[in-house]
């Protein structure tokens, strides 16, 4: 049976990022295609026809939308090998509970922090300390442990690491340091970094820096 | 005592979620009314420190928040009577269309919630979201789920009771039958399914709930522009 993987993604994309980690955690052979999101293909439009929206995971030409999902789905497939979500159901639970709070809420104060860059005073100090409120509970969550997932790499961490490459674009626009309030999840990054899938999967922080900088010019947010 | 609790809140939709998969595979539980708005219990805190949100499900003491998320616990604790596909892709569909209406939900909101414009604006997208569930999410099919209901159908309860009482208690009809006939059909066959029909607030409590709702929203918005 064949097992034909295509990945339809963006390089600073956080949620593709998530696949792509899934995926190498897996040892998953697949093909990687780059779309331009300012004019994507055909095959994107096809595959993600309701949200047009990367990233699309095609598994022998089926369509799996929505990262996390996705990353879900990857460790039912290729489920000999690394389990990303832990097998007792309320472990689980607490995983996707974790990683949906990413969702919501992190990527929420990240476009806070986005669109108050250019604002002064109040406003910017409240979006930097909706920010915190945030990294804080996630800080909370994390205590002692290693991992999110407790002694191993897991789901939630999938689902959060892939916002650091996009930290040093939101410190400069912020102007706060995310290691001086929140060492832990600081020391937390620097540990899945040395994963290889992790490593091998984020793009250079400058890069990403670089290409927000671009954004907000081309969005005049400047 | 049962070894299950669900703290509620009679008008939710999403705590109605959590007792339709309960009562649908046949676990006991012990029910707590949480009075809300009024008042976040105790326990309400202790359970859901992150969002002091119901619905929570506790079992053994154990407490797991968040409705889908508790959904797939009860479907992955409770295997009788499955409520996702065996497939995984068919599974993956199931909670797209679960995350769909999720990611809706602000429209469906914001209808309830506002007046004028920024009411039209969530009518026409409240419109468009209906018109992907007919022809995508549900298609020729009886329920979301294929033959029988499943946790799409139950994801998307609200659509079949709470919504229309929304409409009545604005004021404003969008779920035509003439232009929405499979989402309307739906509506029909999920609210006769046993479960469900013994399952739901009584009509007339709820609009009153949701008129007064709809009001105090009203109060709050600012004064429209002519």
């Amino acid at each position: 049976m064949s097992n034909e993987v295509v990945l339809l993604d963006f390089w600073a994309s956080m949620f593709g990022m998530r696949i792509r980690i899934a995926l190498a955690e897996k040892g998953v052979k697949y093909e990687h295609r780059e779309e331009d999101l300012r004019n994507k293909s055909d095959l994107l439009l096809k595959m993600n026809p309701i949200h047009k929206k990367i990233p699309v995971l095609i598994h022998n030409g089926k369509p799996v939308c929505e990262s996390l999902i996705i990353v879900e789905y990857i460790d039912e497939v290729w489920k000999d090998k690394c389990p990303l979500l832990p097998s007792d159901p309320y472990q689980r639970a607490q995983a996707r509970f974790w990683a949906d709070f990413v969702d919501k809420k992190v990527y929420e104060v990240f476009k806070g922090v986005w669109l108050m860059w250019a604002k002064k005073g109040e406003e910017h100090e409240a979006a930097k300390k909706e920010f915190f409120e945030i990294f804080k509970i996630l800080e909370g969550e994390l205590g002692d442990k290693p991992y999110f997932g407790g002694e191993t790499f897991g789901f939630v961490d999938i689902s959060f690491i892939t916002f650091y490459s996009w930290f040093h674009a939101y410190e400069t626009f912020g102007k706060f340091s995310i290691e001086a309030e929140c060492p832990k999840i600081i020391a937390w990054v620097k540990r899945c970094m040395q994963k290889e899938s992790v490593a091998k999967t984020l793009p250079d922080q400058k890069k990403i820096l670089e290409y927000a900088v671009q954004l907000r010019k081309r969005f005049g947010l400047e | 005592m049962e070894d299950v609790k669900v703290l509620g809140f009679w008008p939710s939709p999403f705590s109605h979620r959590v007792v339709w998969a309960l009562k649908l595979k046949g676990v006991k539980y012990d029910y707590i009314e949480e009075d809300l708005p009024n008042y976040k219990s105790q326990l309400l805190l202790q359970y859901n420190p992150v969002y002091q949100k119901i619905p929570v499900l506790v079992h053994g003491g154990k407490p797991i928040a968040e409705s889908l998320v508790i959904l797939q616990y009860i479907e992955e604790t409770w295997p009788e009577n499955p409520l996702l596909p065996k497939d995984a892709h068919e599974r993956a569909l199931a909670r797209f269309w679960m995350q769909f209406g999720l990611q809706k939900g602000p429209i469906f909101v914001a209808f309830f919630t506002t007046a004028g414009e920024d009411q039209e604006k969530a009518t026409r997208e409240a419109l468009e979201a209906l018109e992907i569930i007919e022809e995508k999410a549900l298609g020729d099919k009886k329920f979301f789920s294929g033959d029988s209901i499943g946790m799409v159908d139950i994801a998307y309860g609200w659509l079949a009771y709470w919504f229309p009482c929304m409409e009545e208690a604005v004021g404003l009809k969008v779920l035509n039958p003439a232009t929405l006939p499979r989402v309307h059909a739906w509506i029909q066959d999920f609210k006769e399914v046993p479960v469900i029909k013994e399952n739901l607030p009584d009509y007339g409590k709820m609009l009153a709930y949701m008129k007064k709702q709809r009001a105090k929203f009203l109060s709050h918005l600012p004064s429209l522009n002519h």
